[in-house]
């Protein structure tokens, strides 16, 4: 396996352009948002209400973390993403 | 390096990458029955596209000196028309003894509907009476975590089968301790966006070992790679894991999963076909 600081090295570029990509996302709506705000065709033209969107605020909290999960990031994202599993869910559907 | 796709459907793409597939390395491929991008209107729908993949498919990859084998089901999303998917299910043990047919697949969940449920376990108990491998597609983006989970207590729940003949496809960094730890086989499917990139299927390799493990490229009618595989190929050469591991995952473990099933007859660059 290779050593941190060659994979930190190698991926640093395109760490740095993901992250640019989602601020510039981020900021795009914001000012859609903002524009929205001052044209009355769209009165409802936000994401405030979407459940979505504070999901990407706390991937963002994710990427944040350090100590024993910090080697778990991408299988928490996909978790934060996913719809949750009921164990009975053979009782819900009666097979 | 000769390699496998075990999950590659070919009946969506042209015949230039079958060419560009065996300039790659690959020998042999297996195609699980899928969505054709539009529901079927009846069973016989299903007979042609089953004579499509176990006549006509064949002959087009043996001119580039690919295997081509498949899987024959019918797939999740039309399995919510429980009344067709009957039909089709009672057609397929005409196909079973067809050479390359390797076993029921890729059934599954697609939205975790009663439906779906009720026609994978259909599914299952077609494999168990037939003493079939069965490769599973596990569901997209937000519902796979729950359609994975359902689909392992499907399996778990009947004692017939025998875990080292079922494959469960898609899996993911969510899904994939799960299922190995189950004792099933996992496939990592390369595809863009919505699935796996090499890097991440790399990332598996380093964490779980090569135990019971593939990749694919799911390859359709959608955006996908068909030479996805040669990517992570390159991937993990580039990260300097050994041709021996390499050939493990992408070669030796498509085989020996896929002789589960007697109409496996795989013959290497050096070998005749066996009788």
């Amino acid at each position: 396996m290779a050593q941190a600081r060659q994979i930190f090295d190698e991926n640093f570029l395109a760490i740095r352009a993901k992250l640019i990509e989602i601020a510039a996302v981020l900021d795009r709506i914001d000012r859609a948002t903002a524009q929205a705000e001052t044209d009355p065709a769209r009165p409802e033209d936000n994401v405030d209400s979407d459940p979505r969107r504070p999901r990407v605020d706390e991937a963002i909290g994710i990427l944040l973390r350090t100590g024993a999960q910090q080697g778990e990031r991408a299988a928490a994202l996909q978790q934060l993403f996913s719809r949750p599993y009921d164990p009975q869910w053979r009782d819900r559907f009666d097979i | 390096m000769d390699y496998i796709d075990p999950h590659i459907h070919m009946v969506s793409r042209i015949t230039d990458d079958y060419a560009t597939l065996a300039r790659m390395g690959c020998v042999a491929i297996s195609e699980p029955a899928f969505w054709a991008g539009f529901d079927r209107g009846s069973a016989d729908g299903f007979r042609d596209y089953f004579r499509q993949l176990t006549e006509v498919e064949p002959k087009r990859a043996a001119v580039y000196g690919i295997q081509h084998y498949c899987w024959l089901c019918i797939n999740a999303k039309e399995a919510e028309n429980i009344s067709l998917s009957r039909d089709v299910i009672a057609m397929i043990p005409e196909f079973l003894d067809a050479p390359g047919v390797l076993g029921i697949g890729e059934i599954g969940l697609n939205k975790n509907t009663r439906n779906e449920a009720i026609v994978f376990l259909e599914h299952l108990d077609l494999a168990a009476k037939y003493d079939q491998p069965i490769l599973i597609h596990t569901p997209h983006l937000e519902d796979k975590f729950q359609g994975t989970r359902m689909i392992l207590d499907m399996l778990d729940g009947d004692s017939r089968l025998d875990k080292s003949k079922i494959l469960v496809d898609h899996v993911e960094e969510h899904t994939i301790a799960e299922v190995l730890n189950r004792g099933y086989w996992a496939g990592m499917t390369l595809y863009p966006v919505t699935k796996c990139t090499p890097e991440r299927a790399c990332d598996m390799i380093e964490k779980y070992g090569p135990e019971r493990l593939m990749a694919n490229s799911a390859g359709d009618w959608g955006p996908s790679k068909p030479t996805a595989i040669p990517d992570l190929i390159f991937e993990m050469r580039r990260r300097g894991h050994s041709e021996s591991l390499i050939r493990r995952v992408v070669f030796e473990n498509p085989i020996e999963f896929f002789k589960n099933s007697r109409n496996f007859k795989f013959h290497d660059r050096n070998q005749a076909a066996q009788p």
